[in-house]
């Protein structure tokens, strides 16, 4: 089928700021959204820059404003996408723009590694696995899905009013220690989470849970962590 | 101008390998990690299944029994003493990743919980045994997550997006690297005494594969260009089940949980093929199979691509056929299984819980790479001279314990095992070791070849390129393999390779230029389609992935030894390293 692809353009070398190009091509009903944006850099301009990387959703590299709602580019297919024969793409929101699709992911990744993602226990572990029922286990399962893509964070209007909030991502991934029962890190993640800038910027738009490629109960997930400083409870 | 680092130690590239060895190397030397993708988006994160430890959590199990499994597997090829290490380091390296906080999927008493994969066996019943241990069907995600938390958590220098582009060797000595800042288009020499390859596979040399776009094997490339050998290259492995057409993979724990491969007539052909294993025979044992079927007109509506059905009724029926009490139902299923089966609606447009989903084998991991001893040293030749400061692991490199056909689940346990042994090796060599002066120059060569692309005013259109040299691998260079078909693969090769050199591209700036990293990279896969093609014209046998309809059988005599190409093509060879298993005829 016919496809044209209106792409948000902007090269820092040359163009003091963004335009839309415009483009024609030939796509299968089945492909990808990465697809299309491969055939117009590899046939019609290869100076289009995009991220990506496995093109199957997993890896999270090509996070972009589809028709304006954000998914991965490889995760969206033609037939799901195309308007009236269109199909409009932007680079995500609320990060520096530096060239076409590609943003500055560093404050994203700042965040991220604000929270402390990562397990805290500094108990001897013994020689085997530490023990872990299944429900254990279940109760963060959902986050460990998160791939870091940002599909989350910049579609939240509390993070592009103030890019200062830490974002559903990080939240997320704090979320996802918290409530690992290995885990021994929680008050300090909920020190971080208890600021200005944490979880209370959250006001349940849902946009999150509406986009996330993963299907992360985001916002639930929030949920809990604002449960959690209110009771000072985990469970 | 190039903008100047020094640091002990440097790895290259961030899956698994690469963040296991950073963690361990950055413990007692200065480290720093460059990746030209952020880590999280590394294509360990793309692995499935799960990661093969003989821990016996569900029945009993033993790490021989793995080795035995690995090296069988391997069609013999596999180094033993490579394998050895492989399968007994496997058991404390998973417990190592539990104890980082990877979130295993757990047994009714809280242990890791462990499934069957394909070539795992109990060696006394000869039966599939549970031995891959796993989080859902996203393992290789849970791998590469917790790894990146440990490397924040242990303060990991990382230049994220810096693509290396050459190498500093001089004297045989590695002294580091020249990398392009992708988002200055600025050349960075980094000054170390040791760099550690663990740039991953190339999987982009074919069309039809489960690699991501950023698999270009650059690292192997890189060493062809330095006068040093790369090993094996002719095994390269097609999983049986990619997506149909756009080779997505859908896991082999999808066998290992009861699916089955199914032909046009609704036969379970595996039985025939593999009578004992079945489904869960080795991959190029599955993949050839499946073609097999293709060519006897077997093939879904005599197409070229066979079914892989998950079913629940289905798989319940084939259980009660094998006398097993195993049952599962669409929940059972949906839980083990949640990513394979998105992929599936998500990219077919069906449900795999009502429908067999339409599978073909896709190009998936090589074999072979840049040699290296048990301690990930790269060998400068095949007497076992080793290159002084360079290290390697996980699929860039050949240490080699897949041999001829990895196992399911064993790349996992190759990245985590010697991405730490090289790691701890890397740093005791820095810590004894000084650094070894550097030309002002260093970066020249690089600057001139990157400057070589974006200023050539050829013709040739690099995409044009890349497709013509995928469609021929594909065609050429896939399951099945004869002299003509290769010879024809290099005689095409080498006119691509002529054209590359007049290509012209588009964009001519600095900042964040992938027109220009992407037309380097093809430079890579043209070298190492090159070098898997003359590797398999030499090898006049048929084993593991490397199948040659002209020389159909196993040839122990004249071919039980190790390939070792160089950039000038011609082959030199060394030996098997045989233990404990004398090679038999292998059949599952």
């Amino acid at each position: 089928m016919k496809v044209h692809l209106k792409i948000k353009r902007f090269n820092p070398e040359k163009d003091k700021k963004p335009y839309w190009g415009e483009y024609d091509i030939e796509a299968d009903e089945s492909d990808r959204v990465l697809d299309a944006l491969q055939t117009v850099k590899w046939t019609i301009d290869g100076a289009l820059n995009f991220r990506r990387s496995c093109a199957h959703g997993i890896c999270g590299s090509d996070a972009m404003r589809i028709n304006g709602r954000n998914a991965l580019a490889c995760k969206l297919l033609i037939r799901d996408a195309v308007h009236n024969g269109a199909i409009t793409v932007e680079p995500i929101l609320g990060l520096p723009l530096i060239k076409d699709l590609i943003v500055d992911m560093e404050p994203f990744f700042a965040h991220y590694r604000a929270v402390m993602p990562f397990l805290v226990n500094n108990n001897e572990p013994g020689e085997r696995e530490r023990l872990q029922s299944q429900e254990q286990r279940a109760r963060y399962d959902d986050g460990t899905k998160c791939i870091l893509c940002a599909c989350c964070t910049t579609s939240c209007p509390s993070f592009w009013a103030r890019g200062e909030y830490v974002g559903p991502a990080a939240i997320v991934q704090a979320h996802r220690f918290i409530f690992d029962s290995r885990d021994e890190g929680a008050a300090d993640r909920l020190e971080v989470l208890v600021e200005p800038d944490g979880v209370w910027r959250c006001r349940t738009v849902f946009n999150c849970t509406e986009v996330c490629p993963r299907d992360i109960q985001v916002t639930k997930l929030i949920g809990e962590v604002k449960q959690a400083l209110v009771t000072g409870k985990i469970d | 101008m190039a903008q100047y680092h020094q640091f002990d130690a440097l790895v290259v590239g961030a899956g698994g390998s690469g963040l296991m060895a950073a963690l361990y190397a950055s413990k007692s030397v200065n480290t720093a990690v460059i990746s030209k993708l952020y880590p999280t988006r590394s294509h360990t994160g793309a692995a499935q299944g799960g990661i093969a430890a003989a821990l016996g959590n569900m029945e009993p199990d033993k790490w021989e029994w793995h080795a035995y499994d690995t090296v069988k597997g391997g069609d013999f090829l596999s180094d033993q003493d490579a394998v050895d290490v492989l399968c007994q380091e496997a058991v404390e390296a998973v417990i190592d990743l539990e104890h980082m906080g990877l979130p295993f999927d757990r047994t009714p008493d809280g242990k890791i919980s462990q499934r069957r994969f394909g070539g795992h066996s109990n060696n006394e019943t000869k039966k599939p045994v549970m031995r891959a241990c796993h989080a859902a069907d996203r393992t290789g995600h849970m791998i590469l997550q917790t790894l990146y938390q440990q490397c924040i958590k242990n303060n990991v220098r990382f230049f994220d997006e810096f693509q290396m582009v050459d190498m500093i060797i001089v004297d045989g000595v590695c002294r580091g690297i020249v990398a392009v800042e992708l988002n200055t288009g600025e050349l960075h020499v980094f000054h170390s005494k040791a760099v550690m390859l663990a740039t991953g596979g190339f999987g982009k040399v074919w069309k039809i594969t489960s690699n991501a776009h950023s698999l270009t094997g650059d690292g192997p490339a890189i060493i062809l260009r330095k006068n040093l050998p790369l090993e094996d290259m002719e095994f390269y492995q097609f999983h049986p089940t990619g997506i149909y057409k756009m080779g997505i993979l859908l896991s082999e724990a999808a066998r290992g949980e009861g699916a089955v491969f199914i032909n046009d007539k609704g036969e379970r052909f595996m039985e025939r093929y593999a009578p004992t294993m079945k489904d869960l025979a080795s991959r190029d044992v599955c993949s050839r199979s499946i073609y097999k079927e293709v060519r006897a007109g077997n093939g879904i509506g005599g197409k070229d691509y066979v079914y892989l059905d998950f079913r629940p009724d289905r798989i319940n029926k084939y259980f009660e056929a094998d006398g097993s009490p195993r049952r599962v139902d669409a929940e059972y299923i949906e839980t083990r299984l949640p990513d394979i089966i998105e992929f599936v609606r998500v990219y077919m447009g069906i449900d795999p819980i009502v429908e067999p989903v339409p599978i073909q084998p896709t190009a998936h991991y090589a074999m072979g790479g840049i040699p290296t001893d048990l301690d990930a040293r790269v060998l400068a030749d095949e007497t076992g001279k080793v290159v002084e400061g360079l290290y390697a692991a996980g699929e860039a490199a050949c240490v080699s314990v897949h041999g001829a056909n990895r196992l399911g689940t064993n790349s996992l346990v190759d990245i985590v095992v010697f991405g730490r042994r090289g790691g701890i090796r890397m740093a005791e060599y820095c810590q004894q070791a000084q650094f070894q002066p550097i030309s002002q120059e260093s970066h020249t060569r690089a600057e001139a070849i990157l400057n070589g692309i974006r200023n050539s005013t050829g013709a040739e259109s690099p995409g044009q390129i890349r497709k013509e040299l995928q469609m021929h691998m594909d065609e050429h260079v896939g399951v099945f393999r004869t002299r003509e078909k290769l010879e024809i693969a290099l005689e095409e090769i080498r006119s691509l390779k002529e054209r590359y050199k007049k290509i012209k591209i588009d964009d001519k700036g600095m900042r964040w230029n992938t027109d220009l990293m992407e037309a380097w990279e093809l430079g890579c896969l043209l070298d190492l389609a090159e070098a898997t093609a003359v590797s398999g014209l030499a090898r006049e046998e048929s084993r593991g992935g490397h199948y040659r309809e002209d020389f159909p059988n196993r040839d122990d005599v004249n071919f039980l030894k190790h390939t070792m190409v160089w950039t000038d093509n011609h082959i030199t060879y060394k030996p098997v390293h045989i233990g404990r298993y004398q090679p038999t005829e292998r059949k599952y």
